[in-house]
């Protein structure tokens, strides 16, 4: 029989005290109230193992080494330990066909039970060549084992949305999951990569309670992204007195004024980074002085320039944008209408001249 | 039904008071919104001192929203004297779009507007492509301002706000993200701006040029003409008060039928 979570905490030696503490701790980053630390508790002292395949597609690894750090030093061990990662390519000791052989087992043993996460995006240009795992196309392999899976992670902003190899013009044909894969729950958990302590919460959400988070419309659990950037940032008072940075380094920077004249992406971006902030709660690129770039909403690649509030309207030229388009709009306007007046009181006076 | 300043300036009731009071309130509400909202994409420049001792930014958002909400309560009840109001309110409304009159109408103004035509039609209510104008940027262009707008705004009110559940979560989904939204609330605004361009000018110039009162026609609600020729839209309009969309909407059809019999009086 497989080990409970609690059973695999205390070979590792964590102690009960400790245990305990980080079930409050995760109840409280999941905004249960103290109530829930002992359910928390219980769910892990008597659930066996949720086994998880961690699969890899076109990315960069960065969803991974990000959940790796979880800032909380037990909630990686535990997580880790929580789940049985059965496959995970780049964490895993087995390689080559060992590995595979793996894939098959834990669908034979588990059918319909597992947890599908995926790390990237299948590839379907050029019938699949950018991306191959063990000699076949990485669609392959995420459609087969999503067909026995129970749900799918979508980790990080390439399986949510697609990222930067789905941006214009995708020469891969780089898919997200939710487009490849219908008939499976999917939460997505975007960001490039997301932050580590929301990936360990959602998952021990889903350990403890053996359901989905609350998900927003698109598939967010809305415990993280339910608010943007900007409702919670702490630069916000400068936003709302009219204190801006105007230009990299001047006195306002260094003031650590408002970033939203230099492009900063916080209003338009569901994110938790200026409330959990990163590596062990230390910053955010906000907190470094650089504006947010918007990397856990869909498409932020194709939006034109970081340095910028207005979006880059391509269809307009290159480097267009709604002020540039709508400005021109109006001008030509104002000019017809200015040469319309002159040629109505023209009209006008040549027709008094006729009727005189 | 004239009022009959007898002779050659007769004057006719077109635009009731709640009509004329919509369009004041709108053009102070689109006037600050477009002000405000332009600020808002592109601040002003930075406030000295200290955060607390300014609010510049909080006033300008403030300003827009206060400004939306009336705009949007406006648009609201101007949909209910759609089909409270006289047979002219529901003109902007419910266009005749699939007669051939209206774009005769239509092909008649451009070339008016072109120098071509040598004589304007008379219109007791608006000219064809006027209503036209007006139905796609203040029928539609407002709706879209309006739910785009509620959406932006229902982001910084949080999940569970009723303007965050009816507006924010299908129309940020439906363009894909909240940045999405804010490029296409812009652009439209530059949209309203070039209407408003025009609409004044041509409001003023027909004033002076045309057959008939323009500008205190949106104040007083009379219009006047300069001669006693019939109006192109001066037919039978059925019952004053229709409550039904289905009744109104006939009646437009039934007015654009009943017009190719005054075709020729002009």
């Amino acid at each position: 029989m497989t080990e409970t979570f609690y059973e695999v905490m205390r070979r590792q030696g964590i102690t009960r005290r400790s245990f305990l503490k980080y079930c409050s701790l995760t109840a409280a980053a999941l905004g249960l109230g103290p109530s829930f630390a002992p359910k928390i508790a219980h769910a892990m002292e008597t659930k066996p193992r949720i086994p998880v395949l961690w699969l890899h597609g076109m990315e960069c690894t960065c969803c991974s080494e990000s959940f790796i750090r979880s800032a909380h030093p037990l909630a990686k061990d535990v997580i880790l330990s929580m789940v049985s990662l059965d496959y995970d390519d780049t964490l895993m000791a087995a390689a080559g066909h060992q590995a595979e052989a793996i894939i098959t087992e834990t669908i034979e043993k588990y059918d319909g039970n597992y947890i599908l996460a995926v790390e990237g995006n299948p590839s379907y240009n050029q019938e699949g060549m950018s991306c191959i795992i063990a000699g076949k196309p990485f669609h392959e392999q995420l459609t087969h084992v999503a067909k026995h899976c129970k749900i799918i992670i979508s980790w990080g902003s390439c399986a949510s949305y697609g990222c930067v190899q789905a941006a214009s013009p995708n020469p891969t044909g780089a898919t997200p999951v939710h487009k490849v894969i219908h008939d499976k729950p999917i939460i997505k958990v975007p960001g490039c990569p997301p932050i580590a302590e929301v990936m360990t919460a959602v998952i021990a959400y889903m350990v403890t309670f053996e359901r989905l988070p609350e998900l927003d419309r698109q598939g967010r659990p809305k415990m993280f992204y339910s608010q943007r950037i900007h409702d919670k940032c702490y630069r916000r008072p400068h936003f709302d007195a009219g204190q801006f940075v105007e230009s990299w380094d001047d006195e306002a920077a260094r003031k650590g004024y408002c970033l939203y004249k230099v492009g900063c992406k916080g209003p338009t971006t569901y994110n938790a980074c200026s409330t959990i902030r990163w590596n062990e709660g230390t910053s955010f690129p906000i907190q470094a002085g650089h504006g947010c770039i918007g990397c856990s909403e869909d498409g932020f690649w194709d939006k034109g320039s970081w340095y910028a509030r207005l979006t880059d309207i391509k269809q307009f030229g290159i480097e267009s944008n709604a002020d540039k388009v709508g400005g021109t709009a109006a001008a030509v306007v104002g000019a017809a209408t200015a040469a319309h007046m002159a040629a109505t009181a023209i009209n006008r006076a040549s027709k008094k001249e006729n009727s005189v | 039904m004239s009022q009959s300043k007898m002779h050659s300036e007769p004057a006719v009731y077109v635009y009731e008071a709640p009509v004329r009071i919509w369009h004041w309130i709108n053009a102070l509400a689109i006037t600050v919104l477009c002000v405000t909202g332009y600020f808002i994409g592109v601040p002003l420049p930075t406030m000295p001192g200290e955060a607390n001792d300014h609010f510049l930014m909080g006033y300008i958002r403030f300003a827009h929203f206060a400004s939306g909400y009336i705009l949007a309560v406006g648009f609201l009840f101007r949909l209910y004297w759609v089909f409270a109001g006289n047979h002219h309110a529901r003109q902007l409304f419910l266009p005749p779009f699939f007669t051939r009159e209206f774009w005769k109408g239509v092909l008649h103004e451009l070339r008016w507007y072109a120098f071509i035509e040598k004589e304007p039609h008379k219109y007791v209510g608006h000219n064809p492509l006027a209503v036209m104008a007006m139905h796609i940027v203040m029928v539609w262009g407002l709706l879209f301002m309006i739910i785009t707008g509620f959406a932006l705004y229902g982001e910084g009110i949080g999940m569970g706000s009723w303007q965050y559940e009816w507006f924010s979560g299908w129309v940020i989904e439906l363009f894909g993200q909240s940045q999405d939204v804010h490029t296409w609330h812009r652009l439209c605004t530059w949209l309203v701006i070039c209407f408003v361009i025009m609409h004044v000018y041509l409001a003023i110039r027909e004033d002076i040029v045309s057959r008939q009162s323009m500008i205190s026609t949106m104040i007083s609600g009379w219009r006047m003409f300069r001669d006693d020729s019939k109006a192109k839209d001066d037919a039978d309009h059925g019952g004053s008060i229709m409550t039904t969309f289905v009744g109104s909407l006939m009646s437009s059809f039934r007015s654009g039928r009943s017009r190719t019999k005054a075709d020729d009086i002009r």
